[in-house]
């Protein structure tokens, strides 16, 4: 059983470091010196994150995917709270229909929804809307909330609930005094990976964005086919830095294992 | 009450979802004029196209090509990792696991970056070989397939993980130790019983990376640069170059229908894999 141990430690440990690796090369040439793609690094600097704020093609990005970031977040809750909301405290005919629907778009592939969004939002004018990509972000983050939020629900006891009504409160009171402070971690949960969702889509995002919107992670696709220097390490260092905070939210939320398992 | 709680969702999902999904449907049916041009009719010229060009039927085999070999290469790689996952008794679980799954979540762009400095002409992997003098001429990865294939592999490792370590539930370790108090050797405790046990958390693994990869965009058009052509690539060049919709929209029924093919395949082993594994 010794070697087996340790050649089984060798094996995980190379998993695991085949797995970080470009995220610590991305690291490591973000505070490069050189002005293209090279390997090792030239020297140590920190221009390549000064270049990444004060390059408008950057800036603007950003700026637009935080609008659709947020507008896409508070959508998602709204929608997914009550949605999450009819699964687990009613029974209806075709609610297990409904959860397969509002969970489905998970299935579609983003090439294929981003251009059936295309075709349907170009001749409607909402291509290169903030209208047009909150919408489609909404419907791909959808299935992230609900499952978070259904998830804290059904683990809810659901007699402090029954107590509000009997005790004559109104079902908007008792919901907002009573089950959502219970179910505050899926809430967050799915918050974060929402607003992480759709500030990390490139796919679809690239086919509704044009002249007057484009987002940060489809400025950096663009940017990377022509040139990928040091300033563009330092805008994926920002991406990646972002997730993982993104992550160590959702593991302290409701954990992370949980809400990703579909 | 609850569909009125339903509501809001249903008309988000019916008009940003469904009505796109059955415009696209519908689009594959027109006919392409040139020039941008639609007539809307009912006919099967596109698919003609998909079907009858050698180049179309091409970049489809290569697509499914690249998702078998990414899938598998993925399970073989994620399997130790979801093994040892489920298995460890480490008080540094928790953290192990959520370090195989957090990469999961850091934009697919921004990790293809890495792979691009990795694999690069000038880049780690040849700036290691020539450093070593293991070779003079460093293998050119970046632009080829196998290129894609390493990137794609690291990128749907942590859904691989997922998906196995929660298929595990059935491994239980009095039945490893049961099988070694008979007698039985490290060889033939995987193979009698670690390995039908796992098997279909490894379907599951295999059939998520196989339609993740076959739909997968970013990494085979930024590190394929331009030579290797799949389906996704496809349809985003006649959508937005072309502006050949319904091409683009046949081709993306094409890769709907690979999409189905392998959810029925993978859901008959499934089956299959079930009735033996309870069965013996």
């Amino acid at each position: 059983m010794r070697t087996s141990g340790w050649v089984q430690r060798t094996v995980v440990s190379l998993v695991y470091a085949f797995l970080w690796l470009p995220i610590l090369v991305v690291a490591v040439v973000s505070v490069d010196t050189s002005t293209f793609l090279r390997f090792p690094p030239q020297g140590f600097s920190l221009e390549p994150y000064h270049t990444v704020f004060t390059t408008p093609e950057f800036t603007t990005g950003l700026v637009s995917s935080l609008i659709i970031a947020v507008f896409t977040t508070v959508v998602t809750l709204a929608v997914a709270i009550g949605a999450s909301l009819a699964f687990t405290r009613h029974t209806f005919r075709g609610s297990g229909t409904a959860q397969s629907f509002f969970t489905s778009p998970l299935l579609v592939p983003n090439i294929v929804l981003g251009l059936a969004l295309l075709l349907l939002f170009a001749p409607l004018g909402l291509t290169d809307t903030y209208t047009g990509l909150v919408l489609a972000h909404v419907v791909l983050c959808l299935p992230y909330a609900i499952r978070t939020i259904t998830v804290s629900l059904s683990t809810v006891d659901v007699a402090g609930e029954d107590a509000a009504r009997v005790l004559g409160a109104s079902p908007w009171t008792t919901f907002r005094r009573v089950t959502l402070p219970l179910i505050r971690p899926g809430v967050v949960a799915g918050a974060v990976l929402s607003f992480l969702v759709s500030f990390d889509e490139a796919v679809v995002s690239l086919f509704l964005s044009g002249f007057d919107i484009t987002p940060l992670p489809v400025t950096l696709l663009d940017h990377l086919e022509t040139q990928a220097g040091p300033e563009v390490a330092a805008l994926s260092m920002l991406l990646i830095a972002f997730s993982l905070a993104a992550v160590l939210a959702v593991e302290r939320a409701l954990g992370l294992g949980r809400s990703l398992r579909a | 009450m609850a569909w009125g709680l339903l509501l809001p969702g249903l008309g988000v999902l019916l008009f940003a979802y469904a009505m796109p999904m059955l415009w696209v449907l519908r689009m594959a049916f027109n006919r392409f004029t040139g020039g941008g041009g639609i007539e809307i009719t009912l006919t099967l010229d596109s698919f003609a196209d998909v079907f009858t060009d050698p180049y179309y039927l091409r970049v489809a085999l290569t697509t499914v090509k690249l998702g078998l070999l990414v899938a598998a290469i993925t399970v073989l790689v994620a399997y130790p990792l979801a093994l040892f996952l489920v298995r460890t008794t480490s008080k540094w679980r928790g953290l192990l696991t959520i370090l195989a799954i957090a990469p999961m979540l850091v934009s697919s762009v921004a990790r293809t970056y890495g792979w691009m400095v990795v694999l690069g002409n000038q880049g780690l992997l040849s700036a290691v070989l020539t450093g070593l003098g293991l070779t003079d001429t460093p293998p050119q990865l970046a632009n080829q397939f196998a290129g894609v294939v390493i990137a794609l592999v690291q990128i749907f490792l942590p859904y691989a993980v997922l998906a196995m370590t929660s298929g595990f539930g059935r491994l239980d370790a009095t039945l490893e130790q049961a099988a070694a108090s008979l007698g039985a050797g490290r060889i033939t405790r995987f193979l009698r019983v670690t390995l039908p046990l796992t098997l279909p958390g490894v379907l599951t693994g295999l059939l998520l990376v196989f339609v993740l990869t076959i739909s997968a965009y970013v990494t085979p058009r930024l590190i394929g640069g331009g030579r290797v052509f799949v389906l996704a690539s496809e349809i985003y060049d006649q959508a937005t170059n072309q502006l050949n919709w319904p091409l683009a929209a046949a081709l993306s029924l094409v890769l709907v229908i690979v999409f189905g093919i392998a959810v029925t395949v993978f859901g008959l082993l499934q089956r299959r894999v079930e009735r033996w594994v309870s069965g013996r």
